[in-house]
């Protein structure tokens, strides 16, 4: 029978099946942060457990991290014991780790792919929801609570239900200054928040294809903001080029074997999906978020919604609501709203390829008086790329702070954050309530679009910038 | 873990569509080591005004709901980030059941591993228990797992559907990790099958 690429990985990691369709499934690769385990190493520790699998685990501090001068330490207390309980729990119980001051260290979905630890047909998981990110490689990745983190810990399984498939075919070819974020904007707006629940998603299609790696890990990573747990992509050819030399990578016969392993992971010709979803993307114009919640999708030219035209009273509610929190006049046009701040970076767009995009539109340019503009790498080794390319100095000529690798200002657990009423182009994933700092506004964009928005001040359309 | 099996109490309406985990539980609470503690700060950034004080409109601010034990809720509720954080701070505060018409899959799953039963309904249903979570500390619900029914206040019941094997470990109030470690043969058996076929997943 005919398979989905998602249905041919299960199989494949399927250790037992309980009579009521419960499966016990075998995971690959763990990767661990300090926010979301130190209570699944306390759970352990409390009933004499050790880590079944250590070299199949790899863990470092992103969230908590400053993202200034690394050598004073982490100045909050509360984040400061939480990253070195991570590091004295990985000490204890045998996990690798890159310290906060390895060129390593980086938000840890930027990690596994530089390092060759996420590889085409594995099963990775991470106690953090943007884990779908690794779904770019063709592996099934996927978030999970602290409980689980504890059971993979514990025994390298999961006890899980198969997911339904949903095929999202994305066509045509992307018009300039359009970028994989816009793709999954759009794909967002048109299934909705909660649009993707209890499936899987693969992502197919010519405008899927031709991405670079670092594209298809954009929209692979804002696949839970749909819903869905883990969004997927067939490996390819780019998938085994991005992945050769990586220092976890397999070599020699290893590598051959793997490759003619990974080249058999993709769906079969009359396979079926649950659920259908079509995109065409040739005159698709710059996304971005006008709300609270990720599917508050508007292409820049477009107005924010008036909650008058929605029948559905709950809808209604919430645009009401999304509207008061953002300030908003309902009907008014999105395009020349003024914004105090801009973000670049987090597990969406820290690749190098975001900063090469973002360079590419902030070159001999100014950030706008008033407004604070924050660059932070994804990782050591992107900062170091970038500062290579001389990415940095355009950064910074151009007003932006050029920062250390972390989490930052995507959720601002560490000093980054916003203030009660300022406003962010941020390049981040989630545009909740609160998220970027309490009484911050948040609109989500690509990196083009935030170097725009910082040039001009106000949420503008990039394309008239030439 | 805590047995589920019949609860009786009072339901807070929350009639507020994609309530996020940063809305539950605000990441500077995400910084603990611990699993407790986190209740007081549950809806922080909702319950409480810029001067630290209760804002009275909240639902759970409310005399009538203080002691609520379930939530009735819009649409996806628990969506964004992994934060099993979430569960742990309406455990804490004391909810045990949450009713919607829909859950983000890692919310969901995570309420099972913490002894909390997450209920999906339709929207009638759903509109109908909202109604009945308005009427305030006069209107209890009983929701029985062994029966999968919510009785209302008025007696009228409805049936839930929960998957057998969840149900199950809740009843009982089962520790995965040991029912899993209790398969520790196939999983052995699992593994030197994969370091033959694919040598390449292990370093």
């Amino acid at each position: 029978m005919p398979k989905t690429l998602f249905d041919k990985i299960w199989d494949a990691h399927l250790v037992d099946v309980q009579d009521d369709g419960t499966c016990l499934i075998y995971i690959d690769r763990h990767m661990v942060h300090e926010v979301t385990s130190p209570q699944a190493f306390e759970g352990l520790r409390t009933a004499g457990r050790s880590v079944h699998r250590p070299q199949a685990t790899l863990a470092v501090a992103d969230h908590n991290v400053p993202t200034t001068d690394r050598s004073k330490g982490i100045a909050n207390p509360e984040s400061r014991i939480q990253v070195e309980t991570l590091e004295s729990n990985v000490e204890e119980f045998g996990v690798p780790y890159f310290k906060t001051d390895d060129i390593r260290q980086g938000v840890v979905h930027i990690v596994g792919p530089e390092q060759g630890f996420t590889l085409p047909g594995a099963t990775i998981v991470c106690g953090d929801s943007h884990t779908a990110t690794h779904g770019a490689f063709g592996s099934l990745a996927f978030g999970i609570g602290t409980s689980e983190v504890e059971h993979v810990l514990a025994t390298q399984t999961l006890l899980q239900k198969p997911a339904k498939n949903m095929l999202v075919k994305v066509t045509g070819t992307l018009p300039d200054h359009c970028s994989a974020k816009d793709v999954v904007l759009a794909i967002i707006g048109k299934i909705g928040t909660a649009g993707g629940t209890g499936y899987v998603i693969e992502y197919a299609g010519e405008a899927i294809e031709a991405l670079s790696m670092e594209g298809r890990m954009t929209v692979c990573n804002m696949t839970i903001e749909g819903g869905a747990r883990a969004g997927l992509i067939a490996p390819d050819q780019k998938t085994f080029d991005y992945i050769q030399g990586r220092p976890m990578a397999p070599k020699g016969a290893a590598w051959e074997q793997a490759v003619e392993y990974w080249k058999t992971l993709h769906t079969d010709d009359g396979a079926s999906f649950d659920e259908v979803v079509e995109l065409d993307v040739t005159n698709l114009a710059p996304q971005i978020t006008w709300g609270t919640s990720p599917e508050n999708v508007l292409s820049i030219e477009d107005n924010v919604p008036n909650p008058a035209d929605e029948p559905n009273a709950e809808k209604k509610a919430s645009i009401e609501r999304a509207i008061g929190y953002m300030d908003f006049e309902a009907g008014q046009a999105i395009e020349g709203v003024a914004i105090n701040t801009v973000f670049i970076g987090s597990c969406t767009n820290g690749r190098i390829e975001d900063f090469r995009e973002a360079a590419a539109i902030a070159k001999g340019r100014k950030v706008a008086d008033g407004v604070r503009a924050l660059a932070v790498p994804g990782s050591g080794l992107v900062k170091e790329q970038a500062e290579e390319e001389g990415l940095d100095k355009i950064f910074v000529e151009a007003g932006f702070e050029w920062r250390e690798p972390g989490c930052s200002m995507c959720l601002a657990m560490n000093d980054d954050r916003l203030s009660p009423g300022d406003r962010c182009a941020s390049t981040s994933n989630r545009n909740f309530e609160g998220r970027q700092g309490k009484g911050g506004r948040t609109h989500l964009v690509s990196p083009a679009m935030a170097v725009a928005a910082a040039i001009k001040g106000c949420l503008t359309d990039v394309r008239k910038l030439g | 873990m805590e047995k589920f099996t019949k609860l009786t109490g009072v339901a807070a309406p929350m009639p507020i569509r994609n309530i996020d985990t940063d809305m539950i539980i605000p990441k500077q609470f995400l910084k603990t080591i611990k699993r407790e503690g986190l209740g007081k700060n549950l809806f922080d950034e909702m319950r409480y005004l810029d001067d630290g004080s209760e804002n009275p409109e909240f639902v759970l601010n409310q005399d009538a709901y203080r002691n609520a034990t379930i939530i009735v809720a819009g649409d996806n509720f628990g969506c964004g980030s992994s934060r099993e954080h979430a569960p742990w701070a309406l455990n804490d505060f004391g909810i045990k059941v949450i009713i919607s018409t829909s859950f983000a899959d890692i919310f969901y799953n995570n309420c099972f591993k913490n002894g909390m039963l997450p209920i999906r309904v339709d929207e009638d249903t759903l509109n109908k228990l909202m109604d009945d979570a308005e009427r305030g500390a006069n209107a209890t619900l009983t929701v029985d797992l062994v029966s999968q029914t919510i009785t209302g206040p008025d007696g009228g019941e409805v049936k839930f559907e929960i998957d057998e094997f969840r149900k199950h470990c809740l009843l009982e109030g089962l520790d995965d990790i040991g029912l899993t470690q209790q398969k520790s043969d196939k999983i052995d058996d699992f593994e030197a099958k994969r370091k033959a076929d694919q040598p390449w997943m292990y370093r």
